[in-house]
């Protein structure tokens, strides 16, 4: 499997905005985080859910953010998370900065 | 008052609970199945419909419904328990929560399972914002609170403050580590081992855990004062 | 644009904890899902399902229960197969009330 990222690195969620169906919340787009794990490979739901074939398959992650980095204003604790799924396609690497 | 069916090209007569499109045990007549809503009537179309067109049978829909009710908090509750008195049993579990499930004779399917562990520093919680997915194979059906806007909104945004509509507060200096079930794993929390169960055996420790300790929304029964079983 | 769907981090109420039984016929909801997507072949796959419960406008969305949501969904992925025809689900309805002595 030739997975573009690996756990412990930085990635952003691109900002796209594209119609139909996918499965990449729209709380996190634009958002960094870093990669918790590599799930394996999956189809695409986008595709799937169309009746289409979801080839090729594509790796999926699970993304780990920091709420601070989801909502400007969390009351929890600073360390508090949230972990998403994620397809590849939907990653790029992370900016320099931390947390846009 | 007799179940709405469909006989189909034979005729004949009867009285007797429809049996082969659902489960007896659960059949109350009076209750459940005059339909009332209109979903209740596009129900019994579409299923006519399909079962006619050979794309269900009613065999296949007793099993599929029995099945479902077969599922519940026991086979999660027993994946628990076995991991918190064999920590080699545990590891499995954390590497691979669909293997480590069929280990204890539990038929998951296509399910990829995931369990996160809770530990002194971190407390997980389970969520799928987009729709409702959920480790049914392993919990059952969820609950309607799993599947409302209320949670769905809230539980990545103020996850502690939808705890605590739970009950559940958490010991300082613990990290709420949200999991959006968002593609193809389902989650399972294995929750800690409460105190003093020292000696109790699987069984009883698996009475101790709850289908929402293994969500994340509340944390395992405490053993009763009662002995040890 | 967020869809209505997509309610990560939107603000809502308290959640009710209250425990609910499904009904019957949500359990046969329930079984025709698991059926019609875990065929061999599967009929359809549960991202159309999906796709097709989030093209509900937002009040329907909202107003409509889980199950009836998942009917409506497998009715539209249905349709969209050439399984079943509106007329024919219409007529059904029309015989199913007539049986079941309902208007």
């Amino acid at each position: 499997m030739s997975a573009r990222f690996r756990p412990g690195e930085r990635v952003a969620v691109r900002r796209a905005d594209p119609p139909g169906h996918m499965r990449t919340p729209w709380y996190c787009r634009g958002k960094t985080g870093v990669v918790e794990r590599l799930c394996g490979e999956f189809g695409n739901p986008e595709a799937l859910a169309y009746g289409l074939s979801g080839d090729p398959v594509r790796p999926l992650y699970r993304v780990r953010f920091s709420q601070r980095a989801l909502w400007p204003d969390y009351r929890g604790r600073t360390e508090d998370t949230v972990e998403i799924e994620i397809y590849e396609h939907w990653l790029e690497p992370a900016q320099e900065r931390p947390n846009v | 008052m007799s179940e709405p069916h469909n006989h189909g090209d034979h005729d004949h007569d009867h009285d007797h609970g429809h049996a082969h499109e659902h489960s007896p045990r659960s059949f109350q007549p009076d209750l459940e199945d005059q339909p009332q809503s209109d979903y209740q009537y596009l129900e019994i179309a579409i299923r006519e419909l399909l079962t006619e067109k050979g794309l269900i049978t009613p065999e296949g829909m007793r099993r599929a419904m029995e099945a479902m009710d077969a599922r519940g908090t026991h086979l999660g509750a027993a994946m628990v328990a076995r991991a918190w008195v064999d920590p080699a049993y545990k590891k499995r579990l954390l590497a691979d929560g669909s293997a480590a499930a069929r280990e204890l004779g539990i038929e998951v399917g296509p399910m990829h399972l995931l369990v996160v562990e809770n530990t002194p520093q971190v407390h997980n919680m389970i969520v799928c914002t987009l729709c409702s997915c959920y480790p049914r194979m392993v919990l059952g059906i969820p609950p309607l609170w799993y599947k409302s806007r209320e949670y769905r909104s809230r539980a990545v945004r103020e996850p502690r403050a939808v705890l605590a509509e739970f009950g559940t507060t958490l010991p300082e200096g613990v990290e709420v580590r949200v999991h959006d079930s968002t593609a193809d794993m389902r989650y399972l929390v294995l929750p800690m081992r409460p105190a003093g169960t020292d000696g109790l055996s699987e069984a009883a420790l698996a009475g101790l855990v709850t289908r929402d300790s293994m969500i994340g929304v509340a944390l395992p029964e405490a053993p009763r004062k009662a002995a040890a079983e | 644009m967020r869809s209505h769907h997509d309610m990560g981090g939107q603000p809502a109420g308290p959640v009710d904890t209250a425990e609910h039984h499904n009904a019957l016929w949500e359990k046969r909801v329930d079984a025709m899902m698991m059926l019609l997507s875990n065929g061999k072949p599967p009929l359809f796959t549960v991202d159309q399902v999906r796709r097709a419960i989030e093209g509900l406008p937002p009040d329907a969305y909202d107003r409509m229960a889980y199950y009836e949501r998942w009917l409506f969904a497998i009715a539209t992925v249905m349709k969209e197969k050439g399984v079943l025809t509106q007329d024919e689900i219409d007529e059904r309805v029309k015989t199913v009330r007539a049986r079941t002595g309902a208007a």
